[in-house]
């Protein structure tokens, strides 16, 4: 039987507690475990951004994390931007209204990558927009509609 | 514990670089030893007489965001937003990319041009191994498999030096396809009593330009002197690889590029009112 280990993780809030192996990955733990499939799996070695996730409110790579690493931590995933089944996070509105997803592949890493990044800079620039971008890859978009939509999350028309 | 589990051990840091190399399976450690909970190893303070130290564990984005590391240490703050991209740095670690020695990294480049010390600790003691001596090889250090780095020191910058930092990547945070970190010294009648071209991703490791460094020592840094560094630097003293991000040649172009451009700027931020100064 392989040794396994005991975590505790709130993630969007809620608290999970889970017995797994030390070589699981966060990200296998978020999809398999806790069924919160909402976090891709591209590359698994932390190039594509699609595996981020806000680990205490900042944005990392959860295909290069372990589990265990978690205990006691609070994690955000795509799953926890949105109010509720009828209210989506203003940012995912803006992609929504400005077709900043295609296949939507990318954009869970991409919008919890902008949550902290707009807490910081409430009026970014198209530069530092997509520089900060730099580290999550979009196959589908060529990432124009992602910048009008951070743009618009930003100033929120009346 | 290090010494214990010898050659199947191997420590966690930020795990950017070991992490997707297991993910690959080319790193199969048995044994990882989680320094994350090391809380003691997690600092930016001022060092003596106007220096830095750094524990290992700092994040990237730590020392990305750290005044003390604007003031004191200029090239190294300069260096960070071309490390990675901003989630790789809030989890990444300066001791974990400066102990995997990846000859693209920018930092082993910045802490020998800074002429950096680095504390490493054993169950069997500690010792100090200046930058300059501690990268041996491709991926290969002067740490002992027992051994852990647990500080870095750098040295106050004197008056009348100079600092820059130049890299070329085809994306922000791509790795560089050449890029140098440059600190230049000044005696007080201007004359340059040392100059340090740095290279990254151009060999094995960081790359001092030796010969280049000859040109300038003891002379005034004429427009033609650091043209003469720039083009030493690039072909006596690298002699750089091709892959699929660029040919040897292209590479040697940058070097005498980014040389030309990291000595003149640091030649002039060298004659700029120490920051000491301006602070007063």
């Amino acid at each position: 039987m392989t040794e396994r280990t005991p975590v505790t993780v709130t993630v969007n809030g809620i608290q999970y507690e889970r017995s797994v192996e030390a070589r699981l990955l966060l990200s296998d733990f978020l999809r398999h475990e806790l069924n919160l499939t909402g976090t891709h799996v591209g590359c698994e070695h932390g190039s594509c951004g699609a595996c981020t996730i806000l680990l205490d409110g900042a944005a990392v790579r959860s295909c290069i994390l372990f589990a265990v690493q978690v205990n006691g931590r609070a994690i955000t995933t795509v799953e926890g931007l949105a109010s509720d089944q009828n209210h989506l996070h203003p940012l995912q509105e803006a992609f929504r209204e400005k077709h900043a997803l295609q296949c939507g592949f990318c954009t869970p890493g991409i919008l919890l990558t902008l949550i902290p990044f707009l807490a910081e800079n409430a009026q970014p620039t198209e530069q530092a927009i997509r520089t900060v971008l730099s580290g999550n890859i979009c196959r589908c978009t060529g990432y124009q509609n992602i910048v009008d939509a951070v743009l618009l999350a930003a100033n929120p028309l009346p | 514990m290090l010494s214990e589990s010898g050659y199947d051990g191997k420590v966690l840091a930020g795990g950017q670089s070991l992490v997707p190399a297991m993910n690959f399976r080319l790193a199969q450690p048995s044994i990882l030893i989680d320094l994350n909970g090391i809380d003691a190893l997690f600092y930016v303070i001022p060092g003596r007489g106007g220096g830095l130290q750094i524990g290992a564990m700092t994040r990237h984005r730590t020392v990305e965001r750290s005044d003390l590391v604007a003031t004191r240490a200029p090239l190294l703050h300069a260096a960070m937003p071309h490390i990675a991209h901003v989630q790789i740095r809030n989890r990444g670690t300066l001791g974990g990319s400066l102990a995997h020695a990846d000859p693209a990294a920018e930092l082993p480049a910045v802490m020998v041009a800074l002429d950096a010390r680095f504390r490493l600790q054993s169950a069997r003691g500690e010792r100090w191994v200046p930058a300059a001596d501690f990268y041996i090889g491709l991926f290969t250090t002067a740490l002992a498999p027992d051994e852990l780095l647990v500080e870095i020191a750098a040295p106050p910058q004197p008056p009348h030096s100079g600092w820059s930092f130049q890299e070329i990547a085809r994306r922000p945070g791509d790795y560089a396809i050449v890029g140098v970190a440059a600190t230049v010294y000044l005696d007080a009648t201007g004359r340059c009593t040392e100059a340090r071209l740095v290279y990254l991703s151009v060999g094995e490791g960081p790359t001092t330009a030796h010969n280049a460094s000859a040109i300038l020592r003891w002379q005034t840094p004429t427009v033609e002197a650091i043209a003469a560094a720039a083009h030493t630097a690039a072909y006596q003293d690298v002699d750089p690889l091709a892959d699929i991000h660029a040919t040897a040649d292209y590479r040697r172009h940058l070097v005498e590029v980014l040389g030309k451009r990291a000595l003149t700027e640091a030649f002039a931020r060298a004659t700029e009112p120490h920051p000491s100064v301006l602070r007063a």
